[in-house]
């Protein structure tokens, strides 16, 4: 049933309007059991699914997805993609997750949209751009591009800020990865949906499961509201109710469930042409497509499964927004929105194994979840499929807190968003 | 949201601070294993659900009280 998406097909379809599009994957009932089951169906769900398939060969694969889709936070994000990091393990992980981003809409037959239009943190302190030179040369380690800015530079590139002798925050500079970027959230979760399922991949939706089926300390299937399914593995890959969905096979994680809000203005003619983001609040924003705004900042600082975020954060946002760029006084918010983190003490994710066999856990992704996908599915899918992690994943055990291998990118500690 | 402070009254969520789950037992100094200290200090029940935690009125009388709160609707129930 897989036709690939062309001008050609396009074309055609454009000629035949009484022959509709076919679906673009199957609506499949559950089998009784499969060889790997994977419990979530959003973007990191889906690419485990896809690389399970294509990179493993283990095509006898279900996606259980509680609701539709697209549903959850892979259609509820920032679309930003990046791999700016410093610590070991994750500057590789995010570059290999930047590297797949850049072929994703040829490897999976589907425009993401991938746009390269590089991601711009600038510093308001000289310190912080003694960081952030520190920063690129570790990013220029490991052969990814970075470019210190001084404040000329910027003022070229975004000279939409705050440069007066007033500004509460001075642009003494910034650093410049151009790979970095936005992508279409929808279409990576549609894209990967699809290429799975024309591997044979069945993905169900509206497929809740309410429990797991344990024998002899292994995991053997789960309880879902469309019935016992078995399999040979189970992957969890639920960011947001990672705590909720592992407590029924009897774990406890190292995860608090957090909301981040995010906010879109009214449509204008572009102007932001790249990603501006600054650190101290986690402030970030770049220009959608259609024209909006689209900016965000810190968690809200308690643990909830709401989706309706705080009135306090939303007036730090808007301040720092108005602060770096004056221009955002003017545009009214179209909407805003929440979404639900899993927090982790040192703001890193965790891909691995966990102490019940055949049961391996992704999560953990605090704010970075969109920008890892391909290589959050990628890294998966081997873990499940050699019942061992790759090199690029090692470092992202449950254990790592145990053993003293905190990965503790801003360098502050552990848990420092409650600090 | 509006949390009751148990001295102050109804007050806006921003005077607050959150002081996490107030139904974990800190081992005593001294004692308890690194795992005892590893689960007191790393690990969650992070319930989706009827919640007991801390929190301090910070920009008000710097009470620390305890308060059960749905973390589901975020609505609160018992207080003190």
């Amino acid at each position: 049933m897989f036709k690939p998406y062309s001008a050609l097909a396009l074309a055609r379809h454009a000629f035949s309007p009484d022959r509709p599009w076919p679906r673009a994957w199957r609506a499949p009932e559950p089998k009784s059991s499969y060889d790997a089951i994977i419990i979530g169906g959003g973007g990191h769900g889906l690419a485990t699914a896809y690389y399970l398939a294509k990179n493993h060969g283990m095509r006898n694969v279900a996606v259980l997805e509680r609701a539709y889709i697209g549903s959850g936070n892979v259609g509820r994000n920032t679309t930003l993609i990046r791999s700016n990091y410093v610590i070991d393990g994750n500057t590789q992980f995010f570059e290999h997750s930047l590297k797949l981003w850049e072929s994703l809409s040829h490897e999976l037959n589907f425009n993401c949209m991938v746009s390269h239009r590089g991601q711009i943190v600038l510093a308001t302190s000289p310190v912080q751009l003694d960081t952030y030179a520190r920063r690129g040369n570790i990013m220029r380690l490991n052969g990814i591009d970075a470019e210190l800015l001084d404040r000329g530079q910027v003022m070229a590139l975004l000279p939409y800020l705050d440069y007066s002798k007033e500004a509460r925050w001075p642009i003494w500079g910034g650093i410049l990865q151009g790979r970095a970027g936005s992508v279409r959230h929808d279409a990576v979760a549609w894209g990967y949906a699809r290429a799975a399922d024309t591997l044979g991949v069945d993905i169900i939706e509206n497929c809740e499961v309410e429990g797991f089926i344990m024998d002899e300390g292994r995991a053997v299937g789960v309880e879902t509201s469309r019935g016992r399914i078995l399999a040979g593995k189970i992957g969890i890959a639920v960011a947001g109710h990672s705590s909720h969905v592992a407590k029924m096979a009897g774990l406890r994680l190292p995860i608090e469930s957090h909301i981040l809000q995010a906010f879109v203005t009214e449509p204008v003619k572009p102007m932001v042409h790249h990603v501006v983001s600054w650190g101290a609040e986690l402030f970030y924003l770049s220009q959608s497509d259609k024209g909006g705004m689209v900016f965000g900042g810190h968690i809200d600082g308690f643990n909830t499964y709401t989706q309706r975020g705080q009135f306090p954060r939303i007036q730090t946002v808007a301040e720092c927004a108005v602060s770096l760029l004056p221009f955002m006084s003017k545009l009214r918010l179209l909407r805003h929105w929440g979404g639900i983190m899993d927090m982790t003490p040192d703001g890193s994710p965790f891909i691995c194994r966990t102490d019940i066999r055949n049961l391996y856990f992704n999560g953990g992704w605090c704010y970075q979840g969109f920008k890892a996908t391909p290589a959050s599915g990628w890294t998966f899918a081997h873990t499940i499929a050699h019942d061992e992690e790759h090199e690029l994943n090692r470092c992202y055990a449950l254990d790592r807190f145990a053993k003293g291998r905190e990965l503790d990118d801003y360098g502050i500690g552990n848990w420092t968003y409650k600090q | 949201m509006r949390i009751p402070c148990p001295h102050c009254g109804e007050r806006d969520v921003s005077e607050f601070r959150y002081g996490g789950d107030a139904t974990k037992t800190r081992p005593k100094h001294g004692e308890g294993d690194l795992k005892a200290w590893h689960d007191y200090y790393f690990l969650f029940d992070n319930p989706k659900g009827p919640h007991t935690e801390y929190w301090q009125h910070v920009l008000g009388c710097r009470h620390w009280f305890k308060l059960t709160r749905n973390t589901a609707t975020n609505e609160i129930g018992e207080v003190g």
